[in-house]
Formats: C-alpha cells, sequence, structure tokens
C-alpha cells in the first residue's frame, strides 16, 4: 500500500490516448469537485475526454457518490447523485416496472456521463437524447457556487451542460424521468439486409412501428454486398408474451488480459462477419441486457484490441446529404481497408437541447477500429467525408479528430464558448479533448502530483 | 431481520445497508452528520422500493462515547428490538503521517480500539437483552477489525495494533456468549476501494464494498465467526501470517 507515484496513468474505454493522471474518489461530490477542473465517471467515453487536460492531474472519480435522492412513483421523476449507474438504476427498477427512457450501448455509465455526453439509443428516433427527459441539474460553477439549472432555470447554462462534456461544471446531481415498461423482457425481430442502400430503406420503415432499432454492418465486404447486415428492432413485450420469471441482471465473464493483435485482425473479422450475417434470425422475447448491451456480458471486452488499444468513430450524416451518404462514407472506409470489428448503424430523430448534442436527423454510423500506425490517416479520412457531407462527429467516441476538422463540422461551437465563457471566463473547467479539440491551453506548467 | 449500522453513509457501510434494505430487512442508520443520513435515508428508501426499510437515523460519533448509549436507545425504541449491530466506521491514515502526529495516532488509537470496544459493550448488552423465555437466539454483533490486525506489518504499526486488538476483544466475545445467544462476527477486509483507501495504490486482490457486502450478510445469516472479505484475502493473510519474522522484517507489505 504505497501513496500514489508519478507513474499513474489514466485512458478511456479506447486505452488510447493514455496520460499522467489520478482518479480522486470520495463520496462527498461537494467537496471533491472544489479544488478539480474536470469530473470522471466510469472511464467509459472512448477517448480523451474524461482525462485531464496537460498540466493537470487530478480528475473528480464520481463513482463513490451514487445516492438516490428521491423517487416519484407517480411522476417517475427521479433524482440521484451523479456517479449512480445505469446498472444499479437498470437492476434496481426495471424489477419494479421502470426504465430510463434512454440507454446507451452499455449500463456501466454514470448519470453524470449520461448528461455531459447526451447519450443516445436505440429509440432516438423517438425519444431523443437523454438530455431530453432531464428535469433539473445542480452543477458546481467555475466560481465555486452551486447552481441549479433546467429547461426553465438558467436554461443556457442547462442547454450547454447537456452534452457539454463536463465543460461548464461539475454535475453533482440529476433529475429526470423515468418511463414506465410493460415487462421485464424485450421482443426483438431482425432481418438481413444485402447492401447499404436496402439497409437506409430499411431502418427507414422499420422505424415507423419499432421503438427500438439499429443495425450491424459488415464493413470488409466491398462491391454489391457493401454494407450488408442485420437490422434488429425490438420493443417491450407485453405482459400476455414475456415471461412469467422477471429478468435478471446477467452474470460477467471478463477478458482477463490483453489479447495479440490477430484476434481481431482483418481475417478473424471476416470470418465473424460471415458467420454473423448468416446467422440465423432471432424473432421473439429477448433478455433486455441481450438486446441493450450485448457487450457488456464481456468484461473489459477492450482488452481484446491488444495492446494497441483501439478507438472508435462515430458521425452522423444529414438527411440533407441525401441516400447516397452512406454508401460514400463506406467506400472511404473499405477502400483503406478499414476493419472494423463492430460496426453499428442507426436512423436519428430531431435534434435535442444539448448545445453540442451529437445527435442529428440522418443516419449515424459507429465503428470500432483497432488502433495501428496508419489509424489517424483513416480518421482524417473519414472525417473529410463527414465535413463534405455535412455531418459531425460524436466526441464522447472521439480520441483522433484534428481540432480544424472538428470546428469545420460544428457551427454551433462559437454559440457553446460564448455559454461557457460567461460561466467560466477563466476556462477552470478543461479537458485533454477541449485542448485538443476547442482551443482551450493546457494548465502552465507540469502537473504534480499530490503528496 | 432489524439491524443498526454505524457507518452507514459511507464506503463499506453504505454497501451493507444498501444490501440489507434492498433484501428487504429493516434498516436503522448511525453516523456522525445528520444530513448526510438523512441521504443515505432516502437512498435507502428509495433502493428498497418501500419507505418502511428505514425506521430512521440518530447520531452517533466514535469520537464521542457519550453519543452511544442515546443512539442505540433511539434505535431500540424505533426498531422494537436490534437484531443486528453492524459497526463498520473507523478512522484511518497512512503511517508516515501518524508517526508524525501525536494527535492525530491518539485519534486513531482511541477510535479504532477504545471507542469502538466502548459501542461493542453498549450493543452488547442491548442485544443480551433481547434473550427471552427459553432463551432462543437473540442478536448478531458484527465489527469491521480488519486484515491489517493479523500480522506485524510496516506500513500499519498503529493501525494494525488498535485492529489486532479488536479482532482479539470480538474473538473473546464470541467464546464467551455465543451460548448465550449473542453471536459476534469479526469481518477482516483485505484492501477495499473506498473513500477510507483513497490515495493508496490498489494491491491486487483489491475488492469492492458490495463483494464485501454480499460477503458479509452471508456471515451475518449463518452466524461465521471470522470472515475475511473479499475471500482471498483469507488465502493472501494465511500466507503472511507463517512468513517468518526475517522475511517480514525485509519486504514492504
Amino acid at each position: 500500500m504505497s501513496a500514489s507515484t508519478k507513474t499513474s496513468t489514466l485512458a478511456g474505454w479506447g486505452r488510447v490516448p493514455v496520460v499522467p493522471g489520478v482518479e480522486r474518489r470520495s463520496e462527498d461530490l461537494g467537496a471533491l469537485t472544489r479544488a478539480t477542473h474536470l469530473s470522471r465517471g466510469l472511464g467509459r467515453s472512448y477517448g480523451d475526454s474524461s482525462l485531464p487536460a496537460a498540466g493537470d492531474l487530478e480528475v473528480a472519480s464520481t463513482v463513490l457518490g451514487d445516492r438516490l435522492l428521491a423517487f416519484d412513483e407517480q411522476t417517475g421523476v427521479m433524482r440521484a447523485e451523479a456517479g449512480l449507474s445505469l446498472r444499479d438504476i437498470y437492476r434496481i427498477f426495471l424489477p419494479r416496472g421502470w426504465f430510463t427512457p434512454v440507454t446507451p450501448g452499455t449500463q456501466f455509465v454514470t448519470l453524470g456521463g449520461m448528461v455531459a455526453a447526451d447519450v443516445h439509443g436505440k429509440n432516438h428516433h423517438i425519444e431523443g437524447c437523454f438530455g431530453a427527459h432531464v428535469t433539473e441539474l445542480l452543477l458546481r460553477v467555475a466560481d465555486g457556487r452551486l447552481v441549479t439549472c433546467s429547461p426553465t432555470v438558467e436554461r443556457d447554462l442547462f442547454r450547454a451542460t447537456i452534452g457539454g462534456m463536463g465543460l461548464l461544471g461539475h454535475i453533482l446531481e440529476v433529475a429526470f424521468r423515468m418511463t414506465r415498461v410493460p415487462s421485464t423482457w424485450l421482443w426483438q425481430e431482425a432481418e438481413r439486409v444485402p447492401d447499404i442502400d436496402a439497409f437506409m430503406e430499411a431502418l427507414k420503415t422499420a422505424s415507423v412501428t419499432w421503438p427500438l432499432t439499429g443495425g450491424w454492418i459488415d464493413c470488409l465486404t466491398a462491391g454489391r454486398h457493401m454494407g450488408r447486415g442485420i437490422l434488429f428492432k425490438s420493443r417491450w413485450a407485453t405482459p400476455a408474451e414475456a415471461p412469467a420469471a422477471r429478468s435478471r441482471p446477467r452474470k460477467r465473464l471478463t477478458v482477463p488480459f490483453e489479447m495479440p493483435s490477430f484476434v481481431l485482425g482483418r481475417t478473424s473479422i471476416r470470418a465473424f462477419n460471415a458467420l454473423f450475417y448468416r446467422q440465423p434470425l432471432p424473432r421473439g422475447i429477448v433478455h433486455p441486457e441481450a438486446a441493450f448491451y450485448p457487450l457488456d456480458v464481456i468484461g473489459s471486452w477492450n482488452r481484446l484490441y491488444g495492446r494497441g488499444g483501439l478507438t472508435q468513430h462515430q458521425c452522423v450524416l444529414p438527411n440533407e446529404a441525401g441516400r447516397g451518404a452512406a454508401r460514400r462514407f463506406l467506400e472511404v472506409l473499405v477502400a483503406r481497408g478499414g476493419a472494423s470489428f463492430l460496426c453499428v448503424i442507426k436512423d436519428c430523430g430531431p435534434e435535442g437541447v444539448g448545445m453540442l448534442s451529437f445527435p442529428r436527423p440522418g443516419i449515424s454510423i459507429a465503428l470500432d477500429i483497432a488502433v495501428r500506425e496508419d489509424t489517424q490517416a483513416l480518421i482524417d479520412d473519414l472525417n473529410e467525408v463527414v465535413l463534405k457531407e455535412g455531418g459531425r462527429i460524436y466526441l464522447a467516441k472521439d480520441a483522433l479528430t484534428r481540432a480544424e476538422h472538428f470546428r469545420a463540422m460544428e457551427p454551433r461551437l462559437p454559440e457553446f464558448l460564448r455559454v461557457r465563457r460567461k460561466w467560466d471566463p477563466e476556462g477552470r473547467f478543461r479537458s485533454a479533448q477541449s485542448v485538443r479539440l476547442f482551443g482551450d491551453a493546457p494548465f502552465a506548467g507540469a502537473g504534480r502530483l499530490p503528496a | 431481520m432489524k439491524a443498526v449500522i454505524l457507518g452507514a453513509t459511507k464506503g463499506m457501510g453504505r454497501a451493507v445497508a444498501r444490501a440489507l434494505a434492498e433484501r428487504g430487512d429493516a434498516v436503522f442508520l448511525l453516523g456522525r452528520d445528520e444530513r448526510e443520513l438523512e441521504r443515505s435515508a432516502a437512498d435507502l428508501k428509495a433502493r428498497a422500493g418501500k419507505p418502511e426499510a428505514v425506521v430512521g437515523f440518530a447520531a452517533c460519533d466514535l469520537e464521542m462515547p457519550e453519543t452511544f448509549a442515546p443512539a442505540l436507545d433511539r434505535a431500540q425504541a424505533a426498531l422494537g428490538r436490534i437484531d443486528t449491530v453492524v459497526v463498520t466506521a473507523g478512522l484511518f491514515a497512512p503511517q508516515d503521517r501518524l508517526e508524525g502526529d501525536a494527535v492525530l495516532l491518539r485519534r486513531v488509537l482511541t477510535v479504532d480500539f477504545t471507542n469502538t470496544i466502548l459501542f461493542c459493550e453498549e450493543a452488547r448488552r442491548r442485544l443480551l437483552g433481547n434473550v427471552v423465555a427459553g432463551g432462543a437466539l437473540r442478536g448478531t454483533l458484527c465489527v469491521f477489525s480488519s486484515v491489517a490486525g493479523d500480522r506485524g506489518r510496516k506500513p500499519v504499526v498503529f493501525y494494525g495494533a488498535a485492529k489486532a486488538g479488536l479482532s482479539r476483544y470480538l474473538e473473546s466475545l464470541d467464546h464467551k456468549y455465543r451460548a448465550g445467544g449473542l453471536r459476534t462476527i469479526c469481518v477482516k477486509p483485505g484492501f477495499v476501494k473506498t473513500g477510507m483507501t483513497e490515495g493508496l495504490r490498489p494491491p491486487p486482490f483489491a475488492g469492492e464494498p458490495e463483494q464485501v457486502a454480499a460477503d458479509v450478510l452471508r456471515a451475518i445469516d449463518a452466524g461465521t465467526p471470522v470472515v475475511y472479505t473479499p475471500r482471498m484475502w483469507a488465502l493472501v493473510m494465511l500466507v503472511i501470517r507463517w512468513l517468518p519474522r526475517f522475511v517480514m522484517r525485509k519486504i514492504g507489505f
């Protein structure tokens, strides 16, 4: 048991980049956030969103601040400390017939993180982002005060905080509306889709009748079948359809150590894709974790990507770009041989309340990419396409986008920065990502670890 | 079951309180700060899904022995009868700080040894008082000691000494009163990632408070007198206890 030493480092879920840093943990988020410049939850953002800016070392880990403060059975409004995890909410409330209106693809996220990234899920075309369901936030702002904001009180601060990547202040408490669900199981159906254009069409059709949609695409196959894949459609099962027993949280396996890089090399991904595409199509009752969090079953699955780590590229290509946009994007990916084990596609509904929230009406494509020497060049090429099509990227996934690309994609940035300057004139709140993308300066002097 | 938890707002105490409330036991919370107790009570009620999960709370500070009896009286009045008393509260500071600060050293030794035992004595009297005609099993006293008390080790000279004394007290208590209906459980957590160990580098086998809570509930239900948690620490400490002195003198553990 020795005190933290200079070797301690922090990384996001992709484990690229790795920076010097240390998490400060306390149940008392009020005290914890007085001297720190960034909050970090469960560290599921892929890149550098939750990492300290250069020259800074400490981030406030919110995970011990995880108390439920109130739940109103009539309205479904829940209030909790920012470190409460979606896993806990799901474990406690699903058996009682409640679920969060929006869930991202992992349950290992905190409420604070869900607000900061303004997460979306398979029902974005209906429910929008998580921020749409937030009724109030308690923040520690730059001058040290605790400020309450909501859609009606300090609206600018509220809108900038939703999707603002923690840069407006520390999120201490979140109040939001839960949704009633008819059972603890889902009904799922799937269809095989032969190419990317058919996929666009199928998503659009499915979204009319299904509340939860999303697809997996094979991004190694070129030519006529480029973008073939499987579209999954689901909804909460009715009490009549659902099994008599409640669904129970699943046990997890863990990847115990980093795998050699061939585990997720081109050959193995090609083999996986072929099998996955030909799988018998599910139709019927599924466990909610199987539908919402297929990867959570394997703890530390990021280790599958080996030493080099992984990055994710998620973009939204707007409807205005036309039907061919997704095809043009995939062509660049396939041409570069961008082996991606996981490629997820989803149609997005209207923009939410968050000033910098990711989704907008269009098609979102998310790629997991093992980091190699040429990954930066691949990300640059993909971002050129995104820019040309008028799209944008998702900050919670990003590690490698260049500032000039980001700024060109984000005409909303000046307005966000205006609100941020109003609440934090001295630029107290920074992250490694805000230094990389928002033009923030690193902190002066080399960071010093506390004694 | 009706349980009183001292140290219920933080760390392992919070986890134990949650595990009890979520499975339907009634809990009464003790801690230093009323405001924190109130928030923790709200948390437990929402988790249990019923307001009657938390019967109440009262301020009780291991640094102030005069608070022990009134707090336990209030718990007893609210619960009707106390089945189980859990003590997770304690004071910790790194060895180098304790060596240089005699005031802090006295506080750590007093809280972790003397005052914890004084609190246990107040609890013991009430739990033994539960014995009704027929002499059926009446109560459980579950106290968090530490693996630090198992062997003299460089990084925990004082904390380890206090916990060693506490462990021995709990053992004796169990020998003396088990036949009379009082079961004493000595919990020995290894390194657990809580606010208390914040700033220390977690060794291998570091545990989470939820794991500890699950182990502790199992021990309370079964009446296990000594519990290492997470369980890997039973093995780790078995080795440590058998290491010869000349080895212990060399290693930093």
